[in-house]
């Protein structure tokens, strides 16, 4: 398994957010993470990569424990992390961003240059000198992605990639990431959309209030409607 | 009238160039503050005593290593030398204190400064040092006439080098990339893999290196002493506030525009020449509060004050007990000693002027750090009535505190314009220009040798009467502002401390509001100063001094800043130590600096917050079964 989360707990003060969450990742695999508004993936993204302070359980990553590391050395160890926000440093022009999330070259992973990731968004290469609080939000969302890819992660938790973006960003979002899994890149996806998470996933787990209530592949959960239904809002 | 010939123009030209020369190290520590803060968000209070370090070492080294090489030599490796100085102090305190409020880090790198003030004197000895002329600048170029020396030109040329080579290493370089990038969005940068520890160490030691080369720069200009720390880092503040913190541009302008005013000042009032600093200052912070080059800040983050427990008045049982503390501690005449009252009254002051500043900083969360302004106001207000007006005590006790309720009106309506380190960086600049004042304006307040033969009328003369009157008002105050915390006025005041944003959403004049906080506090340090004047029977300069204001700061800090009284157990078990110390040791501020770092890292709740803390552990270790002694309400006391 490339990630295996178990027995996840998080919390924010006195407020318990996740309860015992456990998924897992294959190699190469994309796997969606549907829940509506507030139902915990963010908090579960965050939650891996070290960013919630009070947080237990077992994180594996390609077979070592990462839940004791730091927030730099667990992405160091090839696991990027594409925040919901985006989180673009505003002051910095769209080369320095991409500075930024460099990374030495990785054996196990796919090795990504500035010149790649502009082949891979177009509309980046146009804008190399724009500082990035003068992007529109699509501009900004491939930013954040191509910056996380800078520093050739194995495996990517892309945290609501779809979230305000036109239909037309949409699709190029879509054959973005599947050209990152096409390269050999394991993605994690939290999606509340359905459709957009069935274009790109091969499995899909629900979260509701802080717990996984079901995990499958897309066509085991086209078969349970009632199941779409209670969790996820169409 | 014959119209009497000016210096000719010459005279203004070598004055501006004199004022672009000294804008020199300005600038170097003001942008090794503004680097700092940036990543960090710590303004360091040590930049002054790392300019300090790095000009005596540089003062030690010039002396030792002959010729050219040697003295340029020397200048560079002091700045490296404080540099790595500055990287031990940031991997052993500073990592401690990330995450603590804003308030412990600027106390602890204050505590820092004052160790630091004793350990140079240690080691380098009192008296002021002369250092080395710089080889090949040691000459002076005639201008029309007027003498410009060649160090001064060196000096303005190296300015702008500076500027242009930081302006390289942070556009040009990764180094300086993920800088600016931390600057915005620390947690993002790890998140992207990169070691946040490594990055603020390096900006750290690189912020240092500026201040110090600052200090080492200065050798051949000025004689190095023990006290350039202070003047240098109230400059700095000042300059931050006008150029912007956080900007290296902004430190640029703002240090050439103070040393200029400075420089121009001292031709239009000689004698209180700082006034027109003062007065570009709150120009600048009515029309962009947050600096020339700056950018206004999000909203305060989180305040010491809002993790306290619900405050509540106290219990029937628990004013009794103060009443009874209250009553023993009056009859302490009975049976003490002359020495020992005064030293009770000026406890019994402390405690005034401890309460006041609690007020503003626990109960309006805005920490002061010029506090003592208004206490030495409250002192020279007594002193003028009685000395120049010849008015009787008890007209000057009323009176005299006015002055510190000027004080605080005029400079608290600019200070609280702004919020947290700001907040305080504005009120310690403004305490040393009240300072200023008093030290430079001999004609008024007879400058250094302060007014003396300010004693009290013959009803208050003797020892236990004048304890009784500084017990009796020490605990009226209390009593009042204690009071006010529990009024309409204290809740709106603690819900701006709360939060500024959600106050005003419900009609609260946050502004107004804090700035009411500001004179109440200021008038009520102006009594304490005005009891003090007539206990010491004289006033200095150092009355308000900053160490003054430090002084109250810690004991707000060891009584417990989230409590509603602890500042009295505070004032009191630090006064009583300060004066044992002060008999004990020379060293007291080596002393004191490192106390104050050890209540930081330790015991960041101070004396009373830990009675509590230990008193809450004990109840929820109690066994359970006995609901009469589990109260609703955790209370912090």
């Amino acid at each position: 398994m490339k990630l295996t989360v178990e027995g996840l707990n998080s919390h924010y003060g006195p407020a318990h957010i996740l309860f015992d969450i456990g998924f897992e990742v294959g190699e190469g695999e994309v796997v969606a993470l549907l829940g509506r508004n507030g139902a915990g993936k963010s908090t579960t993204f965050r939650s891996i990569v070290g960013l919630v302070a009070q947080r237990s359980g077992r994180i594996m990553f390609e077979g070592k424990d990462v839940s004791a590391r730091p927030t730099h050395g667990i992405v160091r160890d090839g696991l990027g992390y594409v925040p919901e926000e985006r989180r673009i440093f505003t002051d910095l022009t769209v080369e320095e961003n991409l500075e930024v999330g460099r990374q030495p070259k990785r054996p196990n992973a796919p090795h990504w240059t500035r010149d790649k990731l502009f082949s891979l968004f177009p509309n980046l290469g146009e804008m190399k000198n724009r500082p990035g609080g003068r992007m529109s939000g699509g501009e900004q969302q491939m930013l954040t992605i191509a910056r996380t890819l800078m520093g050739n992660p194995s495996l990517v938790l892309l945290d609501e990639p779809s979230e305000g973006l036109s239909p037309k960003i949409v699709e190029q979002m879509v054959d973005a990431i599947l050209t990152m899994k096409k390269e050999g890149v394991s993605i994690v996806v939290s999606e509340q959309n359905l459709h957009f998470a069935r274009l790109i996933s091969d499995r899909a787990y629900i979260i509701e209030r802080g717990r996984i209530c079901f995990g499958g592949t897309m066509a085991e959960l086209d078969a349970r409607p009632d199941i779409r239904d209670a969790h996820l809002s169409l | 009238m014959q119209h009497q010939p000016g210096p000719p123009m010459a005279f203004y030209v070598v004055q501006f160039l004199t004022g672009l020369a000294s804008a020199a190290s300005l600038f170097l520590v003001a942008s090794g503050l503004s680097i700092i803060f940036g990543v960090t968000r710590i303004v360091n209070f040590a930049h002054g005593a790392f300019y300090m370090i790095g000009a005596y070492i540089a003062f030690t080294l010039t002396e030792r290593l002959s010729g050219t090489f040697g003295f340029w030599g020397g200048i560079v490796i002091a700045a490296l030398a404080v540099a790595v100085i500055g990287v031990i102090v940031e991997m052993v305190l500073l990592r401690r204190i990330y995450h603590a409020p804003e308030l412990f880090q600027l106390l602890a790198t204050f505590g820092l400064t004052l160790m630091v003030e004793d350990l140079v004197v240690l080691i380098w000895g009192p008296d002021d040092l002369v250092g080395r002329r710089a080889p090949g600048f040691k000459g002076a170029i005639d201008f029309f006439g007027q003498n410009i020396p060649s160090y001064d030109l060196f000096l303005i040329v190296l300015s702008p080098v500076v500027l242009g080579i930081l302006w390289l290493l942070f556009q040009r370089t990764r180094w300086g990339v993920l800088v600016r990038a931390a600057t915005q969005d620390r947690d993002m940068v790890a998140a992207l893999g990169v070691n946040q520890k490594w990055l603020f160490t390096s900006v750290f030691a690189v912020g240092v290196f500026l201040a110090a080369l600052g200090g080492a720069l200065q050798i051949p200009r000025d004689a190095v002493h023990h006290a350039m720390d202070l003047r240098i880092i109230v400059e700095v503040f000042v300059v931050v506030v006008i150029g912007g913190l956080g900007s290296i541009i902004g430190a640029f302008v703002a240090a050439v525009l103070v040393s200029e005013l400075n420089a121009f000042g001292i031709l239009i009032f000689p004698k209180i020449s700082i006034i027109l600093v003062f007065l570009v200052m709150a120009a600048v912070l009515i029309v962009r509060p947050w600096g020339l080059f700056g950018r206004p800040e999000a909203p305060a983050r989180k305040t010491p004050g809002l993790t306290v427990n619900p405050w509540r008045p106290l219990t029937s049982n628990e004013r009794l007990a103060a009443l009874a503390t209250l009553v023993i501690a009056a009859t302490l005449p009975l049976f003490a000693g002359n020495y020992a009252l005064t030293v009770g009254s000026e406890i019994a002051i402390s405690v005034i002027f401890a309460v006041s500043l609690h007020f503003l900083m626990s109960v309006g969360g805005l920490a002061s750090f010029g506090h003592a302004a208004y206490f030495g106001l409250g002192a020279y207000g007594v002193a003028f009535l009685a000395k120049m007006a010849g008015l009787p005590m008890i007209v000057c006790l009323l009176l005299g505190p006015l002055l510190g309720c000027m004080g605080a009106a005029v400079f608290g309506f600019f200070a609280v314009q702004l919020s947290g380190v700001y907040f305080a960086m504005l009120t310690l600049a403004f305490a040393q220009i009240v300072w200023s004042i008093a030290f430079q304006w001999v004609s008024v307040t007879g400058g250094d040798n302060g007014i003396l033969g300010v004693w009290p009328a013959s009803w208050a003369a003797s020892p236990s009467h004048f304890y009784w009157l500084s017990l009796g008002i020490a605990a009226l105050v209390t009593i009042a502002l204690r009071a006010m915390v529990f009024s309409p006025f204290g809740y709106a005041l603690r819900a701006t401390r709360d939060s500024v944003l959600r106050s005003e959403a419900v009609g609260i004049n946050a502004k107004r509001i804090q700035w009411t906080a500001f004179v109440i506090a200021g008038t009520t340090a102006g009594i304490g100063g005005a009891l003090f004047a007539y206990l010491k029977g004289s006033v200095f300069p150092d009355n308000l001094g900053i160490s003054l204001s430090v002084d109250a700061l810690v004991m707000v800090l060891l009584g417990g800043v989230e409590t509603v009284s602890g500042a009295v157990i505070g004032a009191i078990v630090y006064k009583a130590l300060n004066i044992w110390l002060v008999s004990q040791t020379d060293l007291s501020k080596l002393v004191l600096g490192g106390f104050i770092v050890l209540i930081v890292v330790v015991f960041p709740k101070g004396i009373v917050g830990m009675l509590e803390m230990l008193a809450q552990r004990r109840r929820k270790a109690s066994p359970p079964g006995s609901p009469l002694l589990a109260k609703p309400i955790e209370s912090a006391e």
